[in-house]
């Protein structure tokens, strides 16, 4: 059992909602994996449906290049739209 | 214990099965290969425990039918109460059980009966995601190592000789069939035989020997499993009765 893979899980709270990211399994096969899923995460109504994707199949970015990939946003707040006036009359905005 | 109505037996006899396999199946708890091997078992164990609530509360006090009985006046069948053994043993007779009780509880689904039709709907949901599960694990281990396959094959033919008695039909059971309320086991058999030979096939098992089968269950005749595992359930009601948390 100690060399069953790693599964991400992925629930879908209910439709029309994109699948977020819940925890991870350990299980033999895909099978597997999607029952593990299914018990260990959705016992309390928690979704409508499962993903689960080998852990090892994920590409990750590198901890060690934060610096350059994310400070270059930091000081670009004008790329949220915050500087538009929006009149009153508009709503639900 | 008084005798009971017909539909009073009925319900007892399916709420006892479902009890008592809940019950082994919590024996897991904290004990399974895996924590999520665990949790499957645990949540296999908890909608059987539910059944049994349903079913034992149409054929009364359900609290103390399952808690102030003897071993004597339990008619659930043999096989539920058969020990866990190993994982692959649990698994054998969970495959065993849940591919009968699918389609029992399918058939009673359309009962006469109110009751049983509605507890058989939602509990027919459960069960076919635990004859999925067991399913998955017959093949996984039969078709998997040469010590899983083993052990496989030592539990299926552990549980086998008491597969007959699912089918068993009585008087009274037969009077509620015919009455509409009730379901005619014996008419499983077939597609029993066609879903377990399929799967065992896909485990590329071979289906054990038949062998004399063992029946009794349901006139309260068991097997020398059952007090030991009644003994663990009903200790605290036994000991506190009434008692409550």
């Amino acid at each position: 059992m100690q060399d069953w893979p790693l599964w991400e899980v992925f629930i879908r709270a209910k439709g029309g909602l994109s699948h977020r990211h819940a925890g991870s399994v350990h299980a033999a096969d895909a099978k597997m994996a999607l029952e593990h899923a299914r018990d260990t995460y959705t016992r309390r109504m928690e979704g409508v449906s499962l993903w689960v994707i080998p852990s090892a199949q994920i590409i990750s970015s590198d901890p060690a290049d934060a610096g350059p990939l994310f400070e270059p946003a930091e000081d670009k707040i004008y790329r949220h739209p915050t500087f538009y006036s929006i009149p009153d009359h508009i709503k639900h905005i | 214990m008084a005798a009971l109505a017909p539909l009073s037996t009925y319900a007892l006899r399916l709420g006892d099965d479902a009890l008592i396999l809940g019950q082994r199946l919590s024996e897991w708890c904290g004990h399974a290969p895996t924590i999520e091997v665990d949790l499957s078992l645990a949540n296999l164990a908890l909608d059987l425990i539910g059944q049994a609530t349903h079913f034992l509360g149409v054929a009364g006090d359900a609290d103390k039918l399952a808690f102030h009985r003897d071993a004597l006046d339990f008619s659930n069948c043999l096989l539920v109460e058969q020990p866990n053994g190993d994982f692959a043993q649990t698994m054998a007779r969970q495959f065993l059980f849940s591919t009968f009780q699918e389609l029992h509880l399918h058939a009673l689904a359309s009962s006469k009966d109110e009751r049983f039709a509605a507890i058989a709907a939602k509990a027919v949901k459960e069960v076919a995601y635990h004859r999925q599960l067991s399913s998955d694990w017959v093949v996984r281990l039969g078709d998997g190592t040469e010590e899983s396959r083993a052990r496989m094959t030592a539990g299926l033919d552990w549980m086998w000789r008491f597969v007959d008695e699912l089918f068993q039909m009585d008087e009274l059971e037969a009077k509620l069939a015919k009455g509409g309320a009730g379901v005619d086991k014996s008419e499983l058999r077939a597609e029993w035989d066609r879903r377990v030979d399929a799967v065992l096939a896909e485990a590329t098992l071979a289906r054990p020997a038949s062998r004399r089968p063992v029946l009794g269950g349901r006139r309260g005749h068991h097997t020398e499993h059952l007090g030991p595992l009644l003994s663990q359930m009903q200790f605290l009601q036994r000991a506190y009765p009434g008692a409550v948390w």
